[in-house]
């Protein structure tokens, strides 16, 4: 110890002269700093209610509550997160997790009351001094704790795949799918929008751990037809998945098929549920479309005897003879198929209810019938000279080519439609080497088939006329048939109504074709209901009730037939309805 | 040749002493009291006004975190092991991360290294500015422990900047950290450096060049150099008994192989070289602090990507990752069964191995009022006992 010890700590007295640290007044004129992680905020528009920030919280701070004025919708469960601040640890999981990025935190952090309950609130529904906080914690740029990518489907090229009928989707490898289903935050808000609500977030997660047999098990719970619908689905839960609110959905449709492709038919019955004992009831099902099948299926499960009528030749209906073979291939359609006929479901073929036999034999020889008949009948052009020998209907050049007829299209072909039956004859007559126009009324978005098909056929070498309205068909005297159209523009006619094409005086066009593909829809042929069977019909349709009754209690109605969103998994879920009213209606419990 | 002021006395030699006889005065210094660092608690019998016998008393702050973390899934415990050690979190979550991104066999990008390593070297600086206010203020220097905690606040301000917290800052995030650095930090940091540089000279002068100091620190609570084996104590109680251990310098982990420093040693080993040596490091962790700066890359991504944090899985293993901390080796043992929990977490917090048993020894014989100076001088943080 020396002198400096004592007159050292003397030196420091310079500070008595300078501005002390410890007053800071007033003490709220700080802000947070702009990444401040405060009081959360959320625009409650673009979050979908998901619930990943309650999986997340590690504190179970957030709980998803309904609200006021927001009703469940596809895509979003109507839900939006509260937070509980006595419980929440200000960690920002949940804004760095949330799939569509509605969730932050504002750098707000002076909050006093004296009501503890207060501190419980609905960001962005709750209105708070902070909500729309420019600063505060979000997301770093390039930082997310969720894949938004999807793991790319392994696909034959466009220019290889228009060679021939082989499927073009390869389907994921094990990895590929464990990968992609590894994205999935088990949300469930796509079994809202599924028609069958499949239980999809059960299925991927069996595919995420490698157990196919409960995936295939989950699958069969409410959709006979994961071959066929793990290829053409048209997937309303992708459109609803919560990862597609912020990126890529998640490939629901893929994975079903990995899981269906993945399990040979032999060894489906070690993991499917065994036919309940033999009720001695009948049931007659009328269509072997996926409509017909499924509520075969489901009351063949539940012990009744089921026989199926199907006026073509092969089982699948639209499925078999609207869908072309690159799309879905016919030993993935026979697989679904041939595991519904392994449960003892008979299918008479060439059997057409209405001719042979009439509906009133069935109605008397079996204790319950389900019309899935589906939309056979092409509606036609409806313009001079339709009924031109080479004007053609798109739904039978499909249904030829599937029974590998001679189409006989000729070199230059117009398609006119813009749904999907018009995409599947476009590239169906460019696999035959045809070119190929596809002419629609009104634009490319406007257009109802999947933006995927028009997306492929296009890549495929057609060629897109958009908004032209069909004139008429003439006579080429080559053999042909020359179309006219007139040109036409989008007009806006009512507000908040879409647009409507309007012919552009003048503008009109004349192209020569060999064939003319009408594809611009189908309709029901009812022409075996006749007036005794005393099926009430209104518009082209059976009225039915939600399980498919009909105005006769035995006689039950589904699919294309009846439903609006024709398509192959509403038929199915309209089968498995059917089904268990059916069984209710034979004294079973329908379940 | 020892400047211990009381002489070890093994156990065996000692008296027991009869709290009958009237000689004696049971007291507890805690679990609340200013002279005590956080919620511990000393059972100690007193004779006149000297110690004669101790229990150090943990538990108060128990709050299970290594039970908690295996009901987590392992991203969910990220948030949580930062609570472990209140006042320096982000060696909990380094070590966390670490141990994880090593079972999971995942490389963390250059740019994530080096901000860990200023992460790291930030709150060992706000660390040790807290504890020297708190060695300053149990012997009586109220003023010093103003100055430094407001230079800690500063450096909380920094890490407000950086991370969005100022006490947890939840930075350090497996597979690397959570956001770059905001645009005109670096230069907050030299600035903030600069000016606790200068207090820290203010805080030299006035507390290791003291009259006061050198009377009630030297040659208090001596800790013998054979000590450091046989309790496995670390970071500067050990380095300023002489042995020469670092784990920055000994397994060289994340960016401390590039930066150039050498590990402060001291020789005396009592209150008084414990305190300068940790105030040599807080001039060393600025020193290291404006090398990062320098070496900083500029571009390049900050995190790696990880499976879905819902569903992640580490395959089956263990590990055990350390630290060099404040208080010497940090370290978290991870068993992973292949699940998305942690099978088993096990924290070795350094204030384990000097704050118990050590504790008890080094307070025998020594004058009540320098009791909390001894305490502080082991810097101690009783939650990593606990865990």
């Amino acid at each position: 110890m020396d002198i400096k010890d004592i007159v050292a700590p003397f030196a420091v007295w310079k500070r008595a002269f300078e501005k002390p640290f410890t007053v800071r007044k007033p003490i709220d004129e700080r802000p947070g700093a702009p990444r401040y992680r405060g009081f959360h905020i959320n625009d409650a528009d673009t979050c979908v209610g998901c619930g990943t920030c309650e999986s997340i919280c590690m504190n179970k701070a957030i709980d998803l509550v309904p609200v006021e004025g927001r009703e469940p919708s596809a895509g979003d469960s109507g839900l939006r997160p509260r937070v509980d601040y006595g419980r929440c640890c200000w960690c920002a999981l949940c804004v760095d997790v949330c799939p569509s990025g509605s969730l932050g935190m504002s750098n707000e952090y002076l909050w006093i009351d004296s009501d503890p309950d207060v501190f419980r609130y609905v960001p962005g529904v709750d209105a708070k001094p902070w909500d729309g906080a420019e600063l505060g914690y979000r997301r770093a740029e390039g930082y997310r704790l969720l894949d938004m990518e999807r793991v790319p489907m392994p696909e034959t090229g466009h220019a290889e795949g228009v060679k021939s009928f082989l499927e073009l989707v390869k389907g994921y490898s094990r990895d590929q799918a464990e990968r992609e289903a590894d994205r999935c935050v088990a949300c469930g808000v796509c079994v809202a929008s599924c028609p069958a609500h499949m239980d999809i977030p059960g299925y991927i997660k069996a595919v995420r751990d490698g157990d196919l047999e409960t995936g295939l098990r989950l699958l069969y719970e409410t959709n006979p037809f994961p071959e066929a619908c793990g290829r053409i689905c048209t997937r309303a839960c992708e459109s609803a998945c919560a990862i597609g609110s912020g990126g890529d959905p998640v490939a629901i449709r893929w994975l079903k098929r990995y899981i269906a492709d993945q399990v040979e038919l032999a060894d489906y019955g070690k993991s499917l549920p065994r036919a309940e004992p033999a009720t001695g009831r009948k049931v007659a099902v009328v269509g072997a479309g996926p409509g017909g099948l499924a509520a075969a299926y489901y009351l063949a499960l539940l012990g009744h005897k089921v026989t199926v009528f199907e006026k073509d030749e092969a089982a699948g209906g639209m499925l078999r003879y609207g869908i072309p073979e690159y799309r879905l291939p016919y030993p993935a359609l026979d697989k679904d198929v041939d595991y519904i006929r392994s449960l003892g479901v008979e299918i008479r073929y060439g059997a057409a209810v209405g001719k042979d036999p009439a509906l009133a034999k069935l109605r008397k020889d079996f204790d319950a019938v389900y019309l899935s008949t589906g939309l056979p009948a092409a509606y036609r052009l409806d313009v001079p000279g339709d009924d031109h020998p080479r004007v053609l209907d798109g739904v039978a050049i499909l249904a030829a080519a599937t029974r590998g007829e001679e189409l006989g299209l000729g070199r230059r072909v117009a398609v006119v439609g813009g749904g999907n039956v018009a995409m599947d004859a476009a590239r169906t007559a460019l696999r035959h080497g045809c070119e190929v126009d596809i002419v629609y009324r009104r634009r490319e978005v406007d257009m109802p088939a999947d933006p995927e098909e028009i997306r492929e056929a296009k890549a495929e070498g057609a060629r897109l006329i958009e908004r032209a309205i069909p004139v008429r068909v003439e006579d080429s005297g080559d053999g042909g048939a020359r179309f006219v159209w007139n040109e036409a523009e989008m007009v806006q006619k009512e507000p908040g109504k879409r647009p409507v094409p309007e012919p552009i005086p003048g503008a009109v066009v004349t192209e020569r074709y060999d064939s003319v593909i009408a594809a611009i829809g189908q309709g029901p042929d009812l022409a075996y209901l006749t007036e005794a069977d005393g099926v009430e019909v209104r518009r082209m349709k059976p009225v039915t009730d939600r399980a498919g009754r009909t105005s006769v209690p035995t006689v039950f109605a589904g699919g294309d037939l009846v439903n609006e969103k024709k398509d192959a998994i509403s038929a199915i879920a309209d089968g498995h309805r059917a089904a268990r009213a059916i069984d209710r209606l034979l004294g079973g419990k329908g379940d | 040749m020892s400047r211990a002021k009381i002489p070890y006395v093994p156990p065996e030699e000692r008296a027991f002493p009869d709290l009958d006889s009237g000689k004696y005065l049971v007291m507890w210094q805690g679990p609340n009291h200013p002279g005590i660092t956080g919620n511990m608690s000393l059972r100690l019998v007193i004779e006149g006004d000297s110690v004669v016998d101790c229990e150090t008393h943990v538990g108060y702050l128990h709050r299970g975190f290594e039970k908690l973390m295996e009901r987590r899934l392992w991203m969910q415990n990220f948030p949580l092991v930062c609570r472990i050690a209140v006042p320096e979190p982000d060696f909990n979550e380094y070590c966390y991360a670490a141990a994880l991104e090593e079972l999971a066999g995942i490389e963390i990008p250059e740019k994530a290294v080096w901000l860990r390593t200023l992460s790291l070297e930030m709150i060992r600086l706000a660390s040790f500015l807290m504890w020297i206010g708190g060695q300053a203020g149990a012997f009586g220097h109220g003023t010093i422990a103003q100055w430094s905690v407001t230079m800690r606040d500063y450096v909380l301000d920094l890490f407000e900047e950086l991370s969005g917290g100022r006490i947890y800052h939840m930075y350090i995030i497996p597979g690397g950290v959570r956001a770059d650095v905001p645009p005109g930090f670096l230069r907050h940091v030299l600035e903030t450096m600069t000016v606790v540089e200068q207090n820290l000279k203010d805080i030299e002068l006035v507390m290791f060049h003291n009259a006061v100091m050198k009377m009630r620190a030297v040659g208090l609570g001596y800790i013998p150099r054979d000590w450091v084996e046989r309790y496995g104590i670390t970071g500067p109680n050990a380095r300023a008994a002489g042995v020469r251990r670092d784990l920055r310098k000994d397994r060289g982990y994340l960016a401390y192989p590039r930066l150039s420093f050498e590990p402060v040693v001291g020789t005396e080993s009592d209150a008084f070289e414990r305190a300068r040596l940790r105030l040599a490091e807080m001039f060393q962790a600025i020193d290291l602090i404006r090398q990062i700066v320098d070496a900083l890359p500029a571009e390049g991504a900050f995190r790696e990507r990880l499976p879905n944090p819902l569903h992640w899985r580490i395959p089956a293993g263990e590990t055990y990752v350390s630290a060099e901390c404040t208080r010497g080796e940090y370290g978290f043992y991870v068993v992973s069964d292949g699940g998305d929990k942690p099978r088993r977490v096990a924290v070795r917090g350094p204030s384990y191995t000097h704050a118990v048993s050590v504790m008890e020894r080094l307070v025998r014989g020594v004058n009540i009022a320098d009791v909390a100076g001894l305490m502080v001088s082991l810097h101690t943080y009783p939650p990593e006992i606990e865990r």
